[in-house]
């Protein structure tokens, strides 16, 4: 099989089943013979998600995740964009801004824990805040690469045709931009996601992070903390092909390279 | 009783240039780009410029479009000095011109947002019917190919009524079948919608079997060194004694020798 080749319809599914299959099997025989009593075998994770969605708590963990998620990252993204389209659009102010977010940027969210609890106590309010964090600077880079890459034709165009700048800003470069945005957004909610579940470890009683620290700490059930911890990549997932639907949208879809 | 002075126009062009120049700082040496060039074009001419790759052509139809200020001289169209592009005079690019987030109807509407909603679509009803984009109205230009996307950009252009057309070697990127046909095709919209055509080209055939008159510039720094006027009418006979006189002129004047 070398690159070129394409996957016929059936076999799309047929083969990741058989690998997700086979990642079981590995998984259930090695703790079978390795008679580890700590991890949990795949039956008894699937018998703990069971005990979850049967006890109730899974869906207002999953419901608090969501809550958390969509505040921190709606907020950072009505605050980055508008700010990185600006500071792509005017280069002084980016010369301006620029050296503090490079200092910024590569620090871990998680780095910002104690700031977080010191600033918003504990509750719902530090772990928004980490995920607006972790979301806040991939969401502004990509808008300013997608202002930069804007070719100048299409700005000379709206140019032309008498367009004010606040008009060029709407009805070319923002549409222009769109797709690099879009590589942003979507890239920012998977780090999002990852910062949650770590962020709701600490200084919150609920939430899916809070399920996998509680489950160990309230007698060691790894059955469960496994299960919680399918639950979050289940859902990351399923999160990130949500967004892949939104660049198949006609008019963003000519900035993807597989576009159809 | 006041006497009205109407200042006196020197001639009835409806574009002259007088003594036109630019000079760009390259590494911090002035390199001269175009000198003294001055041009009387009347209304609803077809003006071809040729020169030599690389001489200056386009910077010439940038300062006539007003995008680039000249260094000396000055652009005047209808008796008023051009400080800037203007949505009554339009540019059309050689490639991607077109915006790929519009459709072909939302290509053509761009910049008629000003106009009320039943006179817009008129107005793009036309130019899709002229262009020959019918049934197209809805497609992205992704899914269009380079000679469609290119009387999609013409389209665009005449469709905000613009007195002057400034063509930048528009069907340089097509196949050379796809460019006989476009020249069919500009020469039938421009018969019968007579607006004032600026054609950059660098194929010789293409400016005979179009122009009216062809402005020759020389080498950078590029002055212009002949106008010829092709006194055949059209449809011109491209295998006529006459045509091949005038070609061969040309191609004596850019300094090529025709036996290859």
């Amino acid at each position: 099989m070398n690159s070129l080749t394409k996957l016929r319809p059936w076999e799309k599914f047929f083969w990741p089943l058989i690998s997700a299959l086979l990642l079981v099997a590995l998984w259930h025989y090695s703790v079978v013979w390795t008679g580890t009593k700590v991890f949990p075998s795949p039956t008894s994770v699937v018998r703990g998600l069971a005990q979850l969605i049967h006890q109730h708590v899974l869906w207002k963990d999953i419901a608090d995740s969501f809550r958390r998620v969509a505040i921190g990252y709606g907020a950072a993204a009505i605050v980055a964009i508008p700010l990185g389209l600006t500071l792509g659009w005017y280069p002084a102010a980016y010369q301006v801004v620029n050296p503090v977010m490079q200092i910024l940027r590569p620090i871990s969210p998680i780095a910002w824990i104690p700031v977080a609890i010191v600033f918003f106590g504990v509750g719902d309010r530090p772990a928004i805040f980490l995920v607006f964090l972790s979301a806040f600077f991939p969401i502004v880079v990509a808008c300013i690469s997608g202002v930069s890459l804007v070719p100048p034709v299409f700005r000379r165009a709206g140019r032309n045709f008498g367009l004010s700048p606040i008009q060029l800003l709407a009805r070319v470069i923002f549409p222009a931009a769109l797709p690099q945005i879009l590589v942003g957004l979507r890239i920012a909610l998977g780090i999002a996601w990852l910062v949650l579940v770590a962020g709701e470890m600490i200084a919150v009683d609920s939430g899916l992070g809070y399920l996998v620290i509680d489950s160990r700490n309230s007698g060691n059930r790894y059955d469960l903390v496994v299960a919680a911890m399918l639950v979050i990549g289940l859902i990351g997932l399923a999160l990130d092909i949500a967004f892949r639907r939104l660049e198949k949208i006609p008019s963003v879809r000519w900035g993807f390279r597989d576009a159809p | 009783m006041t006497e009205v002075v109407v200042a006196p126009r020197l001639t009835d062009a409806k574009l002259q240039t007088q003594g036109l120049g630019m000079v760009f700082q390259r590494d911090g040496q002035p390199i001269s780009v175009l000198e003294e060039i001055s041009l009387d074009v009347a209304d609803g001419e077809f003006i071809c410029i040729v020169g030599p790759s690389g001489c200056g052509k386009s910077t010439l139809l940038n300062a006539l479009a007003g995008f680039i200020a000249p260094t000396s001289g000055s652009v005047v169209i209808d008796g008023v000095a051009v400080t800037g592009p203007d949505p009554r005079r339009i540019l059309v690019f050689q490639d991607h011109g077109v915006f790929p987030w519009l459709t072909v109807e939302g290509n053509i509407g761009f910049g008629l947002s000003k106009l009320p909603r039943v006179e817009r679509e008129k107005r793009i009803a036309h130019y899709v019917q002229m262009v020959r984009l019918q049934g197209f109205e809805h497609t992205y230009p992704s899914d269009l190919s380079g000679g469609m996307k290119q009387r999609l950009q013409v389209a665009r252009a005449l469709a905000v009524n613009p007195d002057i057309l400034y063509l930048d070697e528009p069907f340089g990127a097509l196949d050379s079948i796809t460019r006989v046909i476009m020249r069919g095709e500009l020469l039938r919209i421009w018969q019968t919608e007579r607006r004032t055509i600026f054609f950059v080209t660098h194929d010789i055939d293409e400016a005979v079997q179009l122009a009216d008159r062809v402005v020759v510039l020389s080498s950078r720094p590029a002055r212009v060194q002949d106008v010829l006027s092709i006194d055949i009418p059209h449809p011109r006979n491209i295998s006529s004694p006459r045509y091949l006189q005038l070609r061969d002129e040309l191609l004596r004047q850019i300094g090529l020798a025709y036996d290859v």
